[in-house]
Formats: C-alpha cells, sequence, structure tokens
C-alpha cells in the first residue's frame, strides 16, 4: 500500500487551532481540566506541548526585534509517523505497529501504559492520557484514511497548511513549494524530515523558515537503539526481558496503581 | 454604490492582485474564507494588513501597517489624495461609471471652506441635544425643470408619480475639469492628507504609507484588481459607515468594483447577520432595504411613503419601489391588504425615534421599558457600557432569555459584579426572569446568508433535546398565542395585530421532526420570495413583482431563492468543476438574482468588451444580442452598451448603456453622496468621541458634530488628552472564541485554548507601568475599571501620533462570569457612542489607563 502522511506548510499556517479541536472532537479526546486552564503567557499558545490529550499542537514564536520588525511564526505539530520509529522499536508488548499506511499507531488495547515509548520518541510525541492510563498519540486518523476520509485536522485546516496525501505526491508539493517560496526571496525555507535522512523519512514532514529548535524540533533526531552497545542479540535478549516485564504488566492493566509500581519498578 | 452588501463573494479574492485588509483581523475571524486570501497569496498576489496589532492575519502580510485605531479615514483619505495627485485613478471607469463629472449645487460648502463641517449644520441651541445637517444644499447643480408633470391619480399604478419624481439631469462635465464637479470637490477635499499628515495623524510612517500606495496603484487598472476587506473593525465607529464609504471611493477611483478580483469584501461579525439585516431585526429598515415608516418623515400615508422613499431613487432600480412596498404590505396583511386601505399602510408600525440598542437600553436603566426578549443576544456582557446595560436589566419587569446557556445576561440578578459587590441585591430586583433552551443549528431547519449575500438551507440533523426550541418554533408559536389574545378585541390600535398574516404552522405533522408544533419553514421561505396573491404561484424573481396587489412578497431582494414548490434554491450544492468558471451559481442563491459580483457591468468597457482579457468577466454578446460571462448580469439584460437613456425616463429607462451602478440614480456610482448619509456627502476624519489628541487634519472640529452620545453620569466621556486616561483602547476577538463566548467559553476544547482574560500590552508600556508578562493589571476609563493578565508582547508597539508616544492596550471581550472559563467584562469599559446613520456603537477606539493591580 502507498505510504500516507501529512506536509505541513507552516507558511501558510494561521494559528486557529482548528486542527487541534478537530483532533480532540473526532478522536474524542478530553479538554485538560475540563477546560479551565491557566493562561502561559507564551504566545497565544495555552496547551503547550503534544501529549496524551492533545496530538495535535499549534506552536506560537514571535521572533521581534527592539523595533518591532519580525514575524510571527506558526506551526502545527504533531506525531511524525516515523520510518524508523523509535516507539516502535521500544514498544515491549507490540501494542505499537506499522499500518498498511506506513503509519504508526499504538493500539490501545495492547497498550499497558509503560511508557518506554514515551522516553524513546526523539520528538517527545507520546504521552500517557489519563482518562486511559494507556500511551496515546496521533493516529493519522487509521480509522478515517481507512475509509477513504482525510484526518480531522487535515479536513478542517482553513488554509490548506496541513496537507495529507501520499507521501510521494507530498513530497513533490512541497519541493515545488521551496522552490516557489525561495523564488519570492524567502530564503530561509526548507524541509525538514522530508527525505530518508532523518529516521528514513518523515511520514509527517514540514516546511520551516527557521532552524529545527525554534519550532521545538530537533536538528538530529536518533533512535534509541542507536544508544544501545550490543548487537542483535543484546537487542533479543532485551526483548524477551522487555516481553516479560510486559505481561507482568498486561496482567495488571487497569488497575492503574499497581501498573504504576510496575512502570516505577 | 447602492445595496447593503459585499460587493463581491470569498473565493473571488483568489483572483485578487492586491488584498488589503483593514478594519478586519481576518485569519483570526474568518479563517475559512481567509483561504482565499492566502489562495491569492500563492497566486503572487501582495497582501497588505492595517491595524494597531500585529495580528495572525498580519503574520501571513506581505506589509503589516501600524495604524492608530480610529483614525482609517485619514489613512483611505491619504490613498484617495495620492491616487488622484498622481494621477493613478482609472478615468475611462471613473468618467463613465461614477458621478465625478456631475456639478454640485452653488449651495454646498466643503469642509475645506468650513473647517471641517459640511454646509447645512443647524446649531442646535440646546446642547444636550445632538446636532444635524440640513441636507438641502448637498446636491446638484440643474438647469432645467423636472421632465415630467405631477401625477393624476395617486395610484396604484405608481409609474406616474415615479415619474414626476424625476428630476432635471444634473450638469455634467466630462472633462472632469469643472471646479464645482465631483471629481475636483474630491480632489480639493483629500488634498490635506497628505503623506506627511497620514503619518501624524495615523502613525503610519510616510515611507510605509506610500509603499502601500504605490503597492495597490501599481497593482489596478484594466490588467490588475484588487479588494479591500473589512468587519467590524470599522463599523463598529462613530463614523463607521463614513469608513466604508471612504473604501468605495478608493476601490471606484481604481475602477476595482463590479470586476474580479476587485470589489470591497464585507466580513460580518457572526452567523447570517447579513440575513438579518436583509430580512431584518432592525429598527430603521423593513425587509430588501426599505426605511421603516416613520413619524418623523413625510410618511403619513402609502403615496407619501413612496415619495418621500423613492424621490431621491426613480432614476435607479428602486423606481420600482412601489412593487416592492406594496408587495411588502401584502405579505404583512395577506387578503386584509387592499387597495382601498392602502394595503393597510396604517396598520404597519411607525418608528418616533432613534429605537435602536443603546437608546433601548438607556431607556431601560430609567425604567421605561417593561420587557425585554434576549434570543441569542448577551448584552450583559456584549452591550456597551455593559455595567449601565446589567443595571438596566433590573429595572424591568420581565426578562425572557432563550439561548445555548445560562448566559450571563440570564444570571446577572444573581452573579453579575453589581451583585457581588453588593450594589445589587437579588432580593431587591423585581425583574421576573425566564429562561428557555435553545436548540442548536443543526436541531433545526433553516437558512443561513452569509457574508456574501449567499443564502445557504441547512437541515435538521437531529431534534433537540428536552424542551429546546428553535427560534422559528419560538418566534411562530409567540404570534400565535398573540394573536390568538387581540382575536377578540375591537379596539382600532388592535386591528394590524389581527389583519397580519401569521400562516407557517404545518398543514400535517411534519415528518422531520417529533416536535408536531414544529413551523414550517418553506411556508416561510415562501413568504419572503413571493408568489402570486391569487393563484400561490411562487415567483420566478423580483422582476414579476407588481404593485397593484397581485403580488405578494416580503423582502424583494430574495425574491428567485424558491422558484418552484419543488426548488428551493438555498439548498442547491453543486459546486463548478475546479477553477471553472468559479462563480458556483448552482451553489446556494446569491441575492440579488443569483449575481455573484454585483455592479459586474462595471467589468466591462463601456463599449461592452472586456477590460482585459486577464480579467475578462461579463461581456456584451452582440451574437445573442445580450449579456454574457460566468455570473448574473447586473443590469437590463438585453440593453446594448451604446443604449441611451430615454428623457424623463425611470429605473433603467433613466440609464444609459453604460450604467452600471444601477440601484444609483442614473447609474453613477457615487463617488460624493447627497443624500443618504446624515454625516456628510464625503468621508472626513475626525476623532473618536474618545481620543489622546485633537484632529490634526481640521483643528477646529475633533468629533463629527452630529455622532451620537448619550449624556449620563454613569456614561462619561474623558475630554481629548485627559492625563488619566493616556493610552488608547481597543477591543476585539480571538479565533478560539465567539462573541460574548456563549458559543465557546462553555465549550471544554475551545474554553482550554484561551482560557482567561488577557490586555495585549506592547514590551515598552508594561516597562513604564513596571509590569511583567501574566501579572494582573486594572484598566479603567471612565466608566469602570476591570483586571485582567498583561500579555506583553512585541506585536503592540508605541506609536507617534502628532509628536506624541501613544500606546495602544488590547482587550478582547469574550468574558463574562459564567461559563467553564471566566473573566472580566470588557465592555464595562466601552462607552454608549454611535454613528448618527445607524445607530452602531463605537468598540474600537476608546481611552483608558493602566496599572499594576494591587
Amino acid at each position: 500500500m502507498t505510504a500516507m502522511g501529512f506536509y505541513t506548510d507552516t507558511t501558510v499556517c494561521i494559528g486557529c487551532k482548528a486542527c487541534q479541536v478537530a483532533c480532540k472532537e473526532w478522536n474524542q479526546l478530553p479538554a485538560t481540566n475540563g477546560g479551565k486552564a491557566t493562561l502561559t503567557g507564551n504566545s497565544y499558545d495555552n496547551t503547550v506541548r503534544l501529549s496524551g490529550e492533545n496530538w495535535r499542537h499549534v506552536r506560537f514564536i514571535e521572533q521581534f526585534d527592539s523595533q518591532h520588525n519580525g514575524r510571527w511564526l506558526m506551526m502545527s505539530d504533531v506525531c511524525k509517523h516515523c520510518s524508523q520509529a523509535g516507539c516502535l522499536e521500544v514498544c515491549p508488548t507490540g501494542a505499537i505497529v506499522r499500518t498498511e499506511f506506513e503509519t504508526v499507531v499504538i493500539q490501545q488495547d495492547v497498550c499497558n501504559g509503560c511508557r518506554d515509548c514515551i522516553a524513546a520518541c526523539p520528538f517527545g510525541v507520546i504521552d500517557i492520557n489519563p482518562a486511559s492510563n494507556t500511551a496515546q498519540k496521533c493516529t493519522l486518523c487509521y480509522d478515517r484514511i481507512s475509509n477513504g476520509l482525510a484526518p480531522a485536522c487535515a479536513q478542517a485546516c482553513p488554509t490548506a497548511s496541513i496537507k495529507f496525501g501520499s507521501i510521494d505526491s507530498l513530497r513533490q508539493m512541497a519541493n515545488a513549494r521551496v522552490q516557489q517560496l525561495q523564488a519570492q526571496g524567502e530564503k530561509r525555507a526548507y524541509l525538514y524530515g522530508a527525505d530518508e535522512s532523518m529516521l528514513g523519512g518523515l511520514n509527517s514532514f514540514y516546511l520551516l523558515v527557521d532552524k529545527p529548535e525554534v519550532y521545538g524540533l530537533p536538528s538530529n533526531p536518533q533512535l534509541p537503539s542507536r544508544n544501545l552497545v550490543g548487537g542483535s542479540l543484546f537487542t533479543a535478549l532485551a526483548g524477551i526481558g522487555v516481553g516479560l516485564a510486559a505481561l507482568f504488566s498486561f496482567r495488571n492493566r487497569g488497575a492503574h496503581k499497581e501498573a504504576q509500581e510496575v512502570a516505577d519498578a | 454604490m447602492g445595496r447593503g452588501a459585499c460587493t463581491t463573494f470569498a473565493s473571488d479574492m483568489a483572483n485578487a492582485d492586491w488584498v488589503m485588509i483593514e478594519g478586519s483581523n481576518m485569519a483570526e475571524c474568518h479563517p475559512i474564507a481567509f483561504r482565499w486570501v492566502m489562495q491569492a497569496k500563492l497566486n503572487g498576489a501582495k497582501l497588505i494588513h492595517v491595524d494597531p496589532r500585529f495580528t495572525r492575519t498580519s503574520a501571513m502580510a506581505d506589509i503589516h501597517a501600524p495604524l492608530r485605531s480610529g483614525s482609517d479615514i485619514a489613512f483611505l483619505g491619504g490613498l484617495i489624495n495620492y491616487v488622484i495627485q498622481n494621477e493613478r485613478y482609472f478615468k475611462d471607469y471613473v468618467v463613465n461609471y461614477t458621478n465625478a463629472p456631475l456639478i454640485v449645487s452653488d449651495d454646498f460648502k466643503d469642509t475645506e471652506e468650513l473647517e471641517g463641517i459640511f454646509s447645512g449644520l443647524i446649531d442646535n441651541s440646546d446642547p444636550a441635544q445632538p446636532k444635524a445637517y440640513n441636507t438641502a444644499s448637498w446636491g446638484f447643480k440643474r438647469t432645467g425643470s423636472p421632465p415630467n408633470a405631477a401625477p393624476a391619480t395617486s395610484g396604484p399604478p405608481y409609474d406616474d408619480l415615479i415619474k414626476s419624481l424625476v428630476p432635471a439631469p444634473a450638469n455634467r462635465d466630462n472633462t472632469l475639469q469643472d471646479p464645482r464637479c465631483v471629481f475636483q470637490i474630491v480632489k480639493r477635499h483629500y488634498a490635506r492628507y497628505t503623506p506627511e499628515m497620514v503619518e501624524r495623524v495615523t502613525g503610519v510612517p510616510r515611507d510605509l504609507f506610500l509603499k502601500i500606495a504605490q503597492t495597490i496603484a501599481d497593482n489596478s487598472g484594466p490588467e490588475r484588481t484588487g479588494v479591500i476587506a473589512y468587519a467590524v473593525g470599522w463599523t463598529q465607529h462613530t463614523y463607521g459607515p463614513q469608513m466604508i464609504s471612504t473604501a468605495a471611493l478608493l476601490q471606484l477611483l481604481l475602477g476595482n468594483i463590479g470586476r474580479p478580483g476587485g470589489g470591497v469584501m464585507a466580513l460580518r461579525g457572526h452567523a447570517t447577520i447579513q440575513g438579518s439585516t436583509d430580512v431584518p431585526t432592525l429598527y430603521h429598515s423593513i425587509h430588501g432595504y426599505m426605511n421603516h415608516p416613520d413619524t418623523r418623515k413625510s410618511h403619513a400615508t402609502l403615496k407619501d411613503f413612496i415619495t418621500t422613499e423613492a424621490g431621491a431613487v426613480a432614476t435607479a432600480y428602486w423606481s420600482n419601489y412601489p412593487k416592492f412596498i406594496v408587495s411588502y404590505m401584502k405579505s404583512m396583511y395577506g387578503k386584509n391588504a387592499t387597495k382601498d386601505n392602502d394595503f393597510g399602510y396604517d396598520w404597519h408600525p411607525k418608528i418616533t425615534g432613534d429605537l435602536s440598542h443603546m437608546p433601548m437600553f438607556v431607556r431601560m436603566a430609567d425604567g421605561q421599558v417593561k420587557g425585554l426578549m434576549a434570543m441569542g443576544q448577551n448584552p450583559a456582557v456584549g452591550g456597551q457600557n455593559a455595567r449601565l446595560q446589567r443595571k438596566a436589566l433590573a429595572k424591568l419587569e420581565w426578562l425572557v432569555v432563550k439561548d445555548n446557556f445560562l448566559t450571563e445576561t440570564a444570571a446577572f440578578w444573581y452573579n453579575s459584579p453589581e451583585v457581588k459587590n453588593g450594589e445589587l441585591k437579588p432580593a431587591d430586583i423585581q425583574t421576573e426572569v425566564f429562561f428557555f433552551p435553545s436548540a442548536q443549528v443543526a436541531e433545526g431547519e433553516g437558512s443561513f446568508t452569509n457574508t456574501q449575500r449567499l443564502v445557504q438551507w441547512h437541515e435538521r440533523a437531529i431534534d433537540p433535546p428536552g424542551d429546546a426550541r428553535t427560534d422559528t418554533w419560538w418566534t411562530v408559536n409567540l404570534g400565535n398565542r398573540l394573536k390568538k389574545l387581540y382575536a377578540d378585541s375591537n379596539d382600532p390600535k388592535d386591528a394590524g395585530i389581527k389583519s397580519l398574516l401569521w400562516d407557517f404552522m404545518p398543514d400535517k405533522p411534519p415528518s422531520n421532526t417529533k416536535i408536531a408544533d414544529e413551523p414550517d419553514v418553506l411556508k416561510i421561505l415562501k413568504e419572503i420570495n413571493g408568489y402570486e396573491t391569487d393563484t400561490g404561484k411562487l415567483l420566478a424573481g423580483f422582476a414579476a413583482l407588481r404593485d397593484d396587489g397581485g403580488t405578494t412578497c416580503a423582502s424583494w431582494i430574495y425574491s428567485g431563492v424558491y422558484p418552484a414548490e419543488d426548488q428551493n434554491r438555498a439548498a442547491n450544492r453543486k459546486p463548478d468543476p475546479d477553477f471553472k468558471p468559479g462563480t458556483h451559481l448552482n451553489w446556494g442563491y446569491s441575492w440579488p438574482a443569483n449575481r455573484r459580483i454585483m455592479y459586474n457591468r462595471a467589468s466591462a468597457k463601456p463599449d461592452g468588451t472586456p477590460w482585459s482579457e486577464r480579467k475578462k468577466y461579463m461581456f456584451w454578446n452582440a451574437d445573442k444580442k445580450a449579456w454574457d460571462g460566468p455570473d448574473v448580469i447586473d443590469f437590463a439584460a438585453t440593453k446594448p452598451p451604446d443604449d441611451k437613456a430615454k428623457p424623463g425616463g425611470t429605473g433603467f429607462d433613466a440609464m444609459d448603456g453604460t450604467g452600471a451602478f444601477i440601484m444609483r440614480p442614473n447609474g453613477l456610482a457615487m463617488l460624493y453622496v447627497p443624500t443618504g448619509f446624515v454625516d456628510g456627502p464625503l468621508p472626513t476624519h475626525y476623532e473618536p468621541l474618545e481620543s489622546p489628541v485633537h484632529n490634526a487634519l481640521y483643528p477646529k472640529q475633533d468629533n463629527s458634530p452630529v455622532a451620537k452620545y448619550w449624556k449620563r453620569d454613569d456614561n462619561q466621556l474623558a475630554p481629548i488628552g485627559d492625563p488619566r486616561y493616556p493610552h488608547v483602547l481597543t477591543t476585539y476577538r480571538l479565533t478560539e472564541h465567539h462573541l460574548s463566548g456563549v458559543m465557546s467559553r462553555w465549550l471544554p476544547w475551545l474554553a482550554e485554548l484561551q482560557p482567561e482574560l488577557f490586555t495585549e500590552i506592547s514590551p515598552e508600556l508594561a516597562k513604564q507601568i513596571g509590569v511583567n508578562n501574566t501579572d494582573m493589571v486594572k484598566i479603567s476609563t471612565p466608566r469602570g475599571a476591570i483586571v485582567a493578565k498583561a500579555l506583553v508582547t512585541a506585536r503592540l508597539r508605541p506609536m507617534t501620533i502628532d509628536g506624541k508616544t501613544v500606546h495602544h492596550v488590547g482587550l478582547p471581550w469574550h468574558f463574562g462570569y459564567q461559563g467553564v472559563v471566566t473573566g472580566a467584562v470588557t465592555n464595562d469599559l466601552t462607552a454608549l457612542v454611535g454613528d448618527p446613520n445607524v445607530s452602531i456603537h463605537e468598540g474600537k477606539a476608546f481611552v483608558c489607563n493602566v496599572e499594576k493591580a494591587s
């Protein structure tokens, strides 16, 4: 099957957060604390980061000099659905799978909330959703795309900043847009994660006009396996160990307190 | 230009070569329509945003010009001056399609001669009473005598009456050189709006101003077009209509009206606001932009009404006024409206004065109003000087709130700041408060008319829960009960409601809802569209209307939306294929006559051929002997471009084949507006009623002499330059919330996105008052004080106005004391001041102080 994903052109993002709301509505994710929150004072961002309850997050970056000349960057962030996915690599229960669309999905009925994937993700995408005590993140609307619909965020995006489609077509579109921006004088425009050099290619990639760190993205994201010293044997042994732990925790799933103890152990 | 509506449609903005957004934060408040602006930008258009704050719209713009709130006419006047002085106006367009060549009466005196006022100001001896203009001197010079005799009969038919109202033709100079012609008067009027003056008054640096002026001039003309978009950032001022008029004047000079990628894009404040003025909830207008019968005008009989209202427009399409008004009266009183009783004209309510929102609440505060029905309205938060309005609610005998949630208005008697601080005690409040839960949009059937005049039908998806009911149910059933109460009355004053046609209940139990007494909305649509009174046959359009009682039609401009029982054109859902032709005539129904761009005769040259291949739209097809193109022509469909007006003719007969602005006398767009405005025929910069500076353009005239102000102890204004209130206060909306918050603050998904009230201030101002980001600050005006968190951002900047540093303090007005997230009511700071034409309130320019909250 064709690899599907997102191409997010941040230069046309108007920061309306329709993607965040559409995501929560379709996936029935709760508002944190019932919607009662504190103003962060960080521009117009009040949901702060991607999390188990926020599978989409719009960043606001104010860049102005003392003369008030500058720009206001906005960017809707989401799971990157990496071709080489750290989360998938470490998941002890096999809850995290690669789908027929080459996307990465956490199966909620298999996840035991062990949190390994949270640490493994170089983008800080995944977190526990307190409503389920499982690790959650964007599924690239697996239920929608399986039925021929665009993901809720892409559907809602009024300026087509979030584009959904086959990775091949998205890369073509994105390359053409970079060329257009360069020709118009926006020399800072480039693609982040659109080729294989970054984790084998991100199935959600971005057009940016500043360094990745400005958007809260790592310039050189790494897989957790890179830190492992041993070869495949070690990995296999570790896998068995993790598998056993997973089995143990699986039996206790649902009892939050005990699961927490297991995770802590 | 002649109709109370947006001249174009949102997706046509993609065809623009420049887009100037001013008085609007389009990306935040109209994000869906903004996709077309982004499309234009992707196609290479220049996007200009003129706004006090750097907003999410500015973030997308090629040029952001920081302009002091309330100085828009000075800025636009500067552009007009630039276009004229540098001869960048579109001469062929201006000479043929506007009133630029007409000679103005010798009696007229401009602000240039009278130091900031126009001729005709009646200086009322009572300083408490507002001044007013006698507009008689503003007319055109006419050397001949009226061509037609007085009518032999009073009508119907009213043709002779309308003919008798045709004035002698205005004198004219097509060279535009006569010093008394409109063009020269406009030129002199704006000569003082130099780039230097623009900088001094608005704070926009002259180089930036000139860059904008060049951009729009370079990208207008036969080959290129541009569009100006505005929203309530223009309307909500004491001179809001004049701001829009300035934009129209500029766009006419540039030849950008009626053409693809051109126009003035009026962005409405919320859903079906356009619809609510078309089929109005306005006090001063009846359906289809006809004025409300008024005891202060010569409106004693239907003939008087027609004479008064159609008098100035007999040579425009409004010559059909008798057909519109008689058909309207038939829709009100049905069979009871006859030729013999002036079609029930005496039964129709007459207004006696300004009955708009603000004076209504002033009277309420004085105990002169018994009851209020607030449906989808939350004056406790959304009303100007909201504290005054909440206290006024406590003077009512009864209050009905029909809304989604227990709004601040519904809860004023137990949860308002006045109750919390002891000013009001629930036990003392005698107001009986009723709350009715409202059905949501998806729970009812009906139509929305959006910002581009597009009527779109929506089906009922699901029944409302419990006792929640649609507004239609509420209004129709209330009418039914009222009619029952009056059924046996013999009091002559009750004849009107007894005669009222009110037949909207379903003939058989509805199949698509469990609510048996849900009205049949198609019956309402039928009244709006109109039908033959004897056969009940639906009308194909307003061309079929009659002035003899043979047709009934509530709102003539909507006629054609429902031309046959099986054809509800508002429900049409067939888009054009990608980019061809792009007018989407089979999607919804765009009044008038399903036109997408109004005045589109002007998209062709006077000879009927396109101005350019690139901007080809409507054109004269000589083979078909008719107008042709992708839209519905806004002209007589078969009137050739070289046709000449008939002497003494009315309507289309009074227009040449070049009369593209058919709603205006002789089909000429008005650069200069002799009738219609009460505050001047040419837009003029005045300071807001509260301002940090005096009027640099007209030093002897700070404010509009006729602006409305309700002077009371609880509605005081700061004098100009008051050191206690040194900053400009402006209020606005955020993407994340809607209006007073009833549709967003109760919804956790939206509430968490902007969970608290904040005030945006610049780092410079924050430093000056010793405040850090997210500190609590107190904002005060002569009306009151509120607290909010400071959001310190370089997106706000100090401006230099007339040599003085001026700070803006920005406040969203979405918060109140009910809902999931709450906050202070920003409108406690605003004042009851209004525009003299339509009584729109000021919402954007006041003065305030801000300090660290203790």
